[in-house]
């Protein structure tokens, strides 16, 4: 691939005079380029960072800044940004870009130079970006990408006509294999060239500037790829009219069966670790405060929480795996009649599935919707699509409640049904939200859905490895934080007023005091004081519950030797124990996601709408649910 | 390919995007639809003149795929009807 190292040598052309080439170390390279080129794959390869990559368009939505080495100690501030297709942005996530590029970015000094990133094997429409770009008359280093799959698919470029054309020096690298980098590398170390005036189409015109795409294209030897073989015949199974949908519930399906057996061994194994730990600790320490503090309070806290570590990386191994193989992007297709009946388009639906992780990056990837209102109703929505946090709750009480049994033979047992059921209402409790919020304050004209399917691609070993290492630590530092502030501010809560030098019952400390105030608004849900308690902690996050009911049988002396299950089993009936999943299904509980739509939105305004409405939904609901129940049992 | 006619197709025959049988190929003739959407389609591949392929849908025949280009994208009918193509039937 080296001999795809060519054109006009940057040395030989004028240095551009700017904050830049002072101090080479301080010069902001931005990387431009199409949705889906393998911009971030690239990013990552040069700062060894790690920005999420996958197989859609759209994944990054914000600017990300880093740090490549480019020899020796050199550095040079590299700027990875979401795709556009042209320099006028049209959503919030191609403003994004365009600021970034004009220097109008608070935080980012103007870019010294560009990185114009395309993907080789659509070449003739990526090279339309090349004209805007090369027309800003930065330092530009045309990188093709893909390597790869052009050659396996059988298509060709000469680099060094590529290069004429442009007047700017092409690189043709496959990102994910670490190939053709020495030449971007030569290119940060070195003095930035600009590029050689070169004839450029207007603007304005596209199909002027296709023509021009056309003609470098054809003159550069362009050899389009082989159309992809394997996309073709996995969308013809995927995308047929009786498979495809039966394939995407076989698959649900399976995903939730093996959410609950397949991560039990694990789960069991984590939860006597932590059990045995926190004997072995315990029995380092003398008797004191201190030991309470940190047997009682912050081993069965943090640890009742880390227990679903295993189940929350299988539920991220199938979103990776999902996500990186191509199949979303058919999804989010499958669902647009859906979507379009509520009122939202198939475009939503893509924020939508990655709340099923975490609500707080599928809000910002709204950012990709155009229209202003679909993307307000999509924000308002995602809280409600089960996040991973729910999990651990869910998890907890379907356990401790519902006996394990299978319900469709060895396909589907009772628990995994109970948790899909759980993730289907939320669904559903979304849509409907989003019918009234589309039928009313937030109408809209439709806006047309145009999505760009990728082909298929392998999800790599290494790139979903690393996703679930990442996972883990966020959750393990959550953990380690938030749950661990929230436990130690409990345990204190709860030993204090000290009766005689010692803890009282917590029913008579302060967080008993304040576990019994909310108790009557409560108990018509079916829930006391002790779950009272649990309500307000999660209020920073849904899994705390599960943490603050360790900590609190935990620090009863009877339930000691009971484990988390049977302790519940005691302070809730059946119908208290499904009015609080359905209110966990649909309380906004989580401090990030507040702070997110604000942010997003620009203002309170939404926020504090979003949290009245799913609290009062949350309310209500498990007000009728415990009804109800307790009426029928 | 098979429908390849040397027969022009009738001049006053206009058929959208949205007509296309599966697999059948035609030549976009012009995009009826808000000036900063169509920018977006031709940014897209959708240019006029260009040949365009309908593929796969979705259950129920929309959205559908079309493949344009070498890259494929989809679209909904009612966005598709906007797309005024010659097909290569009679
Ligand atoms: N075969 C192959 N695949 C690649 C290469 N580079 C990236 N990919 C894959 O292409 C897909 C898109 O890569 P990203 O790096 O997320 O693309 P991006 O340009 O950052 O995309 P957006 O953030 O959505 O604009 C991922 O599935 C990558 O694994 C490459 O050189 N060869
Ligand atoms: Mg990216």
């Amino acid at each position: 691939m080296s001999e795809c190292h060519s054109g006009p040598t940057p040395a030989t052309l004028p240095i551009v005079p700017g904050n830049g080439s002072a101090n080479p170390d301080r010069r902001v390279v931005a990387i431009i380029g199409p949705p889906n080129a393998g911009k971030s794959t690239l990013f990552n390869r040069l700062t060894g960072l790690r920005q999420k990559v996958a197989n859609f368009p759209g994944v990054t939505v914000e600017q990300r800044v880093g740090k490549a080495r480019i020899g020796g100690k050199r550095e040079v501030n590299l700027v990875d940004l979401p795709g556009v297709y042209s320099l006028d942005p049209r959503t919030e996530d191609e403003r994004v870009t365009h600021d970034v590029l004009l220097g109008k970015m608070p935080g980012i000094p103007r870019p010294d130079a560009v990185l114009l990133v395309l993907d080789s094997t659509s070449l003739s429409r990526h090279l339309m970006l090349a004209a805007p770009v090369l027309g800003l008359g930065l330092p530009t280093l045309v990188i093709l990408t893909m390597a790869d799959e052009l050659e396996r698919r059988g298509g060709e470029v000469d680099c060094a006509a590529l290069a004429k054309q442009l007047g700017a020096p092409v690189a043709l690298v496959s990102a994910a294999k670490g190939e053709g980098l020495e030449t971007v590398i030569e290119f940060l170390s070195g003095a930035f060239g600009v590029p050689t005036p070169v004839q450029l189409p207007v603007l304005q015109d596209v199909p002027r500037c296709r023509q021009w795409a056309q003609a470098v294209g054809s003159q550069a030897r362009y050899r389009s790829p082989a159309p992809p073989i394997w996309t073709r015949r996995l969308d013809s199974v995927f995308l047929h009219p009786v498979l495809g949908p039966l394939i995407f519930l076989v698959v649900v399906v399976a995903v939730f069966q093996t959410i609950f057996t397949g991560a039990a061994p694990m789960m069991d194994a984590v939860e006597e670790a932590i059990a045995v730990s926190g004997q072995w600790i315990a029995n380092l320490l003398p008797d004191s405060p201190v030991r309470s503090l940190l047997i009682d309070g912050v081993w069965s806290g943090v640890g009742s929480v880390v227990v679903f570590l295993p189940q929350i990386l299988l539920l991220f191994l199938f979103i990776g795996i999902l996500e990186d193989s191509g199949y979303l992007a058919r999804a989010a297709l499958i669902a647009d009649r859906t979507m379009a009946k509520v009122g939202l388009q198939g475009k939503s639906f893509i924020p939508l599935l990655s709340a099923y992780a975490c609500a707080v990056p599928a809000i910002l990837a709204t950012r990709t919707i155009e229209n202003k209102r679909d993307r307000i109703a999509t924000m308002l929505i995602a809280p409600f699509m089960t996040c991973s946090a729910r999990l651990p709750v869910y998890t907890l009480i379907i356990a401790a409640f519902l006996p394990d049994r299978p319900l469709l033979g060895p396909v589907l047992g009772l628990r995994a049904a109970a948790m899909l059921a759980l993730y289907v209402i939320g669904f559903l409790a979304a849509v409907v939200t989003a019918r009234i919020l589309k039928s009313s304050i937030l109408k809209s004209d439709r806006t047309p859905f145009v999505l760009e399917m990728p082909p298929y691609r392998w999800p790599t070993v290494q790139s979903i490895g690393l996703r679930l290492i990442d996972r883990a630590k966020v959750f393990l530092r959550r953990a380690g934080t938030v749950i661990l502030g929230v436990t130690v501010l409990l345990w204190i809560l709860a030993s204090f007023p000290m009766k005689d030098g010692q803890a009282p019952p917590i029913e008579e400390s302060i967080a008993g005091a304040v576990g019994k105030s909310v108790e009557p608004l409560i108990q018509p849900l079916g829930f006391n004081w002790k779950v009272g308690i649990g309500l307000i902690t999660s209020l920073a996050a849904r899994e705390v519950i599960v943490g603050t009911l360790g900590t609190i049988y935990g620090m009863e002396s009877e339930s000691e030797t009971e484990g988390l299950q049977q302790a519940l089993q005691q302070d809730l009936s059946l119908a208290g124990a499904v009015a609080l999943l359905i209110f966990f299904a649909f309380a906004m509980q989580c401090i990030s996601t507040i702070a997110v739509v604000r942010r997003e939105t620009g203002g309170w305004k939404w926020p504090v709408i979003q949290f009245a409405y799913m609290s009062g939904l949350a309310y209500v609901s498990a007000l009728a649910a415990y009804q109800i129940v307790s009426r029928l049992g | 390919m098979l429908q390849l006619s040397f027969k022009k197709p009738h001049p006053h025959v206009s058929h959208s995007l949205a007509d296309l049988r599966p697999g059948e190929e035609a030549v976009l003739e012009h995009i009826d639809l808000p000036e900063d959407f169509a920018r977006r389609l031709m940014e897209l591949g959708f240019l006029p003149g260009s040949t365009i392929a309908a593929a796969r849908s979705a259950p129920g025949g929309d959205p559908r795929v079309y493949r344009v280009d070498g890259s494929e994208i989809a679209l909904r009918r009612e966005t598709a009807t906007r797309l005024h193509v010659r097909t290569f039937r009679s």
